[in-house]
């Protein structure tokens, strides 16, 4: 199928007919031209039904031409790109373009959902919360999906968004949000003064309604004017101008967001470009100037296609040189609406009547009537009559009380204008209400902002140029420039009355919120049901809380409220407004932080060797670790596991331990400092020795653990564990800088510096003598458990080399230069290809220091003490350290505290789980029988079983009893025998070996 | 929101962590009701709405630990120093 620009102008527009293009709607094909919206080509193509509504699926159409349009919304774009929910109104026009318009099923004229109008009774405010509450059970299986697929909005794509999205800061004097004539005379007085400027406007043209209303300034058509200031701005060298740009929200000192589209006006980026980027704006001052958003009369049938905004009337016919309606009736309370008559007249369309709701016209305006033969009449429209194709007949109610009819199949609809107050109030804000023009204007801005022009409630042309041109001199001056700004550019001044109308009653749905399909009665059933305070109406009605926020709704909604209440609308207030002022989509929130960009990765310094392996890999906070290296043949991870250790047991295995947290520590009072950090004393350690640490939080649980070595008097090397490296050097350095500034000692992270390596097996040593320089003493004596120093390795590198164990085995952990730890894994697979070197990962590590009984992160999880661990004795009672205080309350060192005890099942090839409850053998599972859990299991390869640590209480004096693991989660229930946490080597030979 | 740190200038929020009251002083060891200044220090804190001075730590720059003095219901920040500790003595640079 394919249509015609039947309603396209002959002449006029800001469009360039020499550039027509391809679109489809509803898979009919249609042409538009460069300059067009969707909604204005739709226009042009004569297309009256755009949508079907919310909960009544009546049939919709445009109604306006900004971002404010609540009915004109569409599923742009197809496959992975495909948007629901996209305005028509803002969605520029492109080759190729398509849309499918949303809500309704089969099709947009026959729509079975549309039988919902019949019972809309039972569709009325707070039917979810009335109709829905019983039986509970069938709401997530029946009531939910049928509602969801019965009232919504367009359909997601459902596939991962192809595009890019970029997130970036700017800085600035004066940020001008809006480009219309007052944020252009902003721009003017602000660059003239030397400010450093940045103007915002959502449009991909500057002017605001000077597009649509045109006008003349300094005595130039006022286009004319726009595009020389645009000029003057753009040789400015410190003004920067961004169009399609949406200033969205209003942050804390002065920082504002701002949504780019980039690339949203063409059908995809081009290659390696984004589609929007998301600013952070800083500004020293900011002018809002986003202007007002004209509001509607809520009236019988108001939401028949063919009601339309004057003001939107006027854009499409002047802006896109596209009729909405041949014959058009205007139904106004103020002057502002009259302009419609004007344009349309102008492009050769016939006016049926003005509805004007105030007592008199003026005189001016009625010999246009006479002249151009229509009538206008005095009073309101209180029905329409619609036909398949949107409006056929208008009905009013004159203001003597008789009644008229005019056949028109368009209605212009002028209720006055709203200030966008929305930026104004994001600090909590709240407008306050001017009778005398019957608007909200913003009140108690956010500081360092100015508004002009029409969002601050000045519509006539010529103060918002004034205005405009004030707040953008005022703001340069503020933020330090006062050059010469010259004079404000001039319009003629312009009468301007409206008698406030809000709404009419009469037969038929009368809609407030056109796109939640909230209608007047509905406001009414809110206030009888007692929910009268604007947010309670908002919540039960849901007026306002649709994709537009109800920016043609909202004010309309609590005006009404107010009349039924007898309140003013001062009194009545209204809701909170919230950042952001037009939808972002998450990808541009997110920008690159996505898929493996989520968060930022860190590979160890033989991650690449590791790969080459074919080692599997485990995330640790931001890290890969090589979890276990899989070798041909094995058939499950517990193979390979299990193989690891038995090499690390008989001859030798290396692990990349760099992930622990390493800081240096140096100073006159380092080993003082590190005495108040460590529950045990380092100050006495010799130089040339490792000591094990422990910390506690200053409530007295404990922290983290580590090995510290000392390598000279005034120098320590501390060592933290994975999780805790950032948190523990943060801690530190507040205990360095705050509590202990006498202190002479310094703090230096030193974890990506340093390639760490655990090498562990009784053939250690030999390996390590083949690769350390000769003159080195790696003997018992020479190096014994506990040492640490510097080494000098064959070839003449400086290595740093501990001699301490976490796996129970004789062991050594190396440190070298980052950037050598690749070729240290490669050279220790070669130097101990004759021991049977192997590779072992993180899960070898933990099956190792589970069999000998060493805590790791499941034990230092936050609730235990230095005694739950068994580590109690270490708390020094000569010195003050953190965490020594609160340690000795009486609860930390009650005798019946969960404490860390070995675990393994009677049942010997039963696998344990981690979690599972103790139970005293015989009772019943419950809170008061839970005894402790198990923290850590892991499949021992030495005691061919499985075994595992666990806190229970008073577990010390219980190794040998049997309890009962009680594990709901999974189902399962066995027994257990308690027993001492260390499986393997309780007496420490090996390590000292 | 921006910290104005005396080291490395005006930065943004997300490079900061607060900690909370600054006006805590850790009890001295020895001191008389010690027990009870310590759960005081740990455990007490004022909920104001106004003037607050607090700890921040640049962590995502120089780590150093500021005292901020901010406002908690505007966020408006009045000043910013070095803890004592930290290695300078002069106010921020705006």
């Amino acid at each position: 199928m394919t249509a015609a620009q039947t309603n396209r102008l002959k002449t006029g527009g800001l469009i360039d007919r020499s550039k027509p293009l391809n679109f489809r709607f509803d898979n009919v094909q249609m042409t538009g031209f460069a300059g067009d919206t969707l909604a204005s080509a739709l226009v042009s193509n004569g297309v009256k039904l755009v949508g079907r509504s919310f909960k009544y699926h009546r049939p919709r159409g445009i109604m306006t031409a900004g971002p404010e349009e609540p009915n004109a919304m569409v599923e742009l774009r197809t496959g992975a790109r495909r948007e629901p929910n996209t305005k028509a109104t803002t969605a520029e026009l492109y080759e190729g373009l398509e849309a499918q318009s949303q809500n309704r099923w089969p099709s947009l004229r026959h729509d079975v959902m549309a039988v919902n109008s019949l019972f809309s009774p039972i569709f009325v405010a707070g039917f979810y919360y009335k109709t829905f509450m019983w039986p509970a059970r069938f709401w997530e299986k029946l009531y939910e999906p049928a509602i969801r697929r019965a009232a919504g909005l367009g359909r997601a794509a459902g596939e991962a968004d192809p595009d890019q999205y970029d997130k970036a800061w700017a800085h600035c004097d004066v940020l001008i949000a809006g480009g219309g004539p007052a944020g252009l005379s902003a721009a003017l007085a602000a660059g003239r003064a030397g400010a450093r400027v940045l103007l915002c406007e959502e449009d991909n043209l500057l002017g605001g309604r000077l597009l649509s209303d045109g006008g003349a300034i300094d005595d130039m058509p006022a286009l004319d004017w726009a595009a020389k200031a645009r000029a003057e701005l753009d040789a400015m060298p410190d003004v920067r101008i961004m169009t399609r740009t949406c200033v969205t929200g209003v942050f804390d000192g002065g920082t504002y967001s701002a949504l780019e589209k980039v690339n949203d006006h063409v059908a995809a980026p081009p290659p390696h470009h984004v589609r929007q980027r998301l600013w952070r704006i800083v500004a020293k001052r900011c002018i809002v100037a986003m202007g007002a958003v004209e509001r509607p009369i809520v009236f019988p049938g108001n939401d028949i296609p063919g009601v339309m905004m004057a003001s939107a009337m006027r854009s499409y016919i002047s802006r896109f040189a596209a009729a909405p309606a041949r014959k058009i009736a205007l139904f106004t309370n103020n002057d502002d609406g009259w302009k419609t008559v004007e344009l349309a007249l102008r492009a050769g369309l016939t006016i049926a009547a003005v509805v004007d709701a105030r007592d008199t016209s003026g005189e001016a305006q009625h010999a246009i009537a006479a002249r151009n033969g229509f009538a206008v009449l005095n009073g309101v429209v209180d029905e329409v009559i619609g036909g398949k194709d949107g409006v056929e007949k208008v009905r009013i109610a004159l203001a003597g009380g008789a009644r008229a009819e005019v056949e028109a199949d368009g209605v212009a609809v002028s209720g006055g204008w709203n200030p966008a107050v929305g930026l104004t109030s994001h600090h909590n804000g709240r407008p306050k209400w001017r009778e005398d023009i019957a608007a909200f204007v913003p009140d108690a801005c956010p500081a360092g902002m100015l508004v002009a022009g029409s969002a601050n409630g000045e519509f006539a042309l010529a103060s918002c140029l004034k205005t405009g041109f004030a707040a953008g001199k005022a703001a340069a001056a503020q933020s330090g420039h006062d050059g010469r700004a010259g004079s404000p550019p001039k319009a003629d001044e312009e009468a301007f009355s409206l008698k406030p109308l809000w709404h009419v009653a009469g037969k038929g749905k009368a809609f407030v919120d056109l796109q939640h399909d909230v209608t007047a009665s509905d406001v009414a059933l809110a206030q009888r049901e007692g929910f009268e305070s604007v947010e309670h109406l908002k919540r039960y009605t849901t007026l306002g809380m649709a994709t537009d926020q109800g920016k043609n709704s909202n004010v309309t909604g609590l005006a009404i409220m107010a009349e039924i209440t007898g309140r003013s609308i001062a009194e009545t207030g209204t809701t909170i407004y919230r950042p952001p002022h037009v939808p972002i989509a998450i990808g541009a929130l997110a920008g690159h932080h996505r898929d493996e960009n989520f968060h930022s990765t860190r590979l160890t310094p033989s991650h690449h060797w590791a790969k080459q392996q074919g080692a599997v890999f485990v995330d640790t906070g931001l890290w890969k670790r090589a979890q276990w290296y899989p070798k041909p043949g094995e058939k499950d991870w517990l193979q390979s596991v299990s193989r690891e250790v038995r090499a690390v047991r008989s001859g030798v295995g290396f692990c990349d331990v760099s992930t622990l947290g390493k800081i240096d520590v140096h100073g006159a009072d380092a080993g003082a400092f590190l005495d108040r950090v460590y529950i045990n004393t380092f100050s006495n350690l010799a130089i040339g020795k490792a000591r094990y640490g422990l910390m506690l939080r200053e409530d007295g649980l404990v922290y983290d653990d580590g090995t510290t070595s000392r390598l000279a008097d005034d120098h320590f090397f501390l060592t933290t564990t994975t999780a805790k490296a950032g948190l523990v050097m943060q801690h530190l350095e507040f205990c360095r800088q705050v509590l202990f500034p006498e202190l002479d000692v310094q703090l230096t992270s030193v974890t990506d510096q340093w390639a760490q390596f655990s090498i562990a097996g009784p053939k250690t040593r030999e390996l390590l003598q083949k690769i350390a320089d000769p003159s080195e003493d790696l003997s018992n004596e020479g190096f014994p458990f506990m040492a640490a120093r510097a080494v000098q390795l064959g070839g003449g590198l400086r290595a740093r080399l501990f001699r301490i164990s976490f796996s129970g085995e004789m062991a050594f952990e190396i440190s070298v230069p980052a950037r050598y730890g690749e070729a240290m894994a490669s050279n220790l697979m070669l130097a101990g290809r004759e021991f049977g070197i192997t590779p072992y990962g993180t899960e070898a590590l933990g099956v190792m220091r589970i069999e000998k009984g060493h805590v790791a992160g499941p034990e230092l999880n936050g609730t235990t003490t230095a005694g739950d661990l068994g580590l109690g004795k270490m708390m020094s009672t000569k010195k003050d350290f953190i965490g020594r205080v609160m340690a000795g309350r009486e609860a930390l060192a009650a005798p019946d505290r969960q404490v860390v005890v070995g675990v393994k099942a009677l049942d010997k090839i039963r696998r344990l789980r981690s979690g599972a409850h103790i139970i005293p053998k015989g009772r019943t599972p419950s809170p008061e029988t839970d005894q402790g859990y198990v923290t850590s299991v892991c499949f021992s390869p030495m005691l061919e079983q499985w075994i595992g640590l666990a806190l229970v209480e008073r577990g010390r004096e219980r190794w040998g009893e049997t309890v009962f693991a009680h594990d709901p989660l999974r189902g399962e229930d066995y027994d257990l025998e308690i027993c001492s946490p260390v499986f393997y080597d309780p007496e420490g030979v090996r390590q000292r070996g | 929101m921006r910290i104005s740190c005396p080291f490395c200038g005006p930065r943004e929020l997300g490079e900061f962590t607060c900690l909370g009251d600054a006006a805590l002083r850790r009890p001295k060891p020895g001191m008389p009701d010690m027990e009870s200044a310590f759960l005081d220090y740990v455990y007490l804190r004022d909920n104001a709405a106004g003037a607050m001075s607090e700890h921040w730590y640049h962590g995502g720059g120089c780590r150093a630990w500021l005292k901020v003095s901010r406002n908690t219901l505007t966020h408006e920040i009045r000043s910013v120093e070095a803890a004592a500790g930290a290695g300078a003595r002069r106010g921020a640079p705006t």
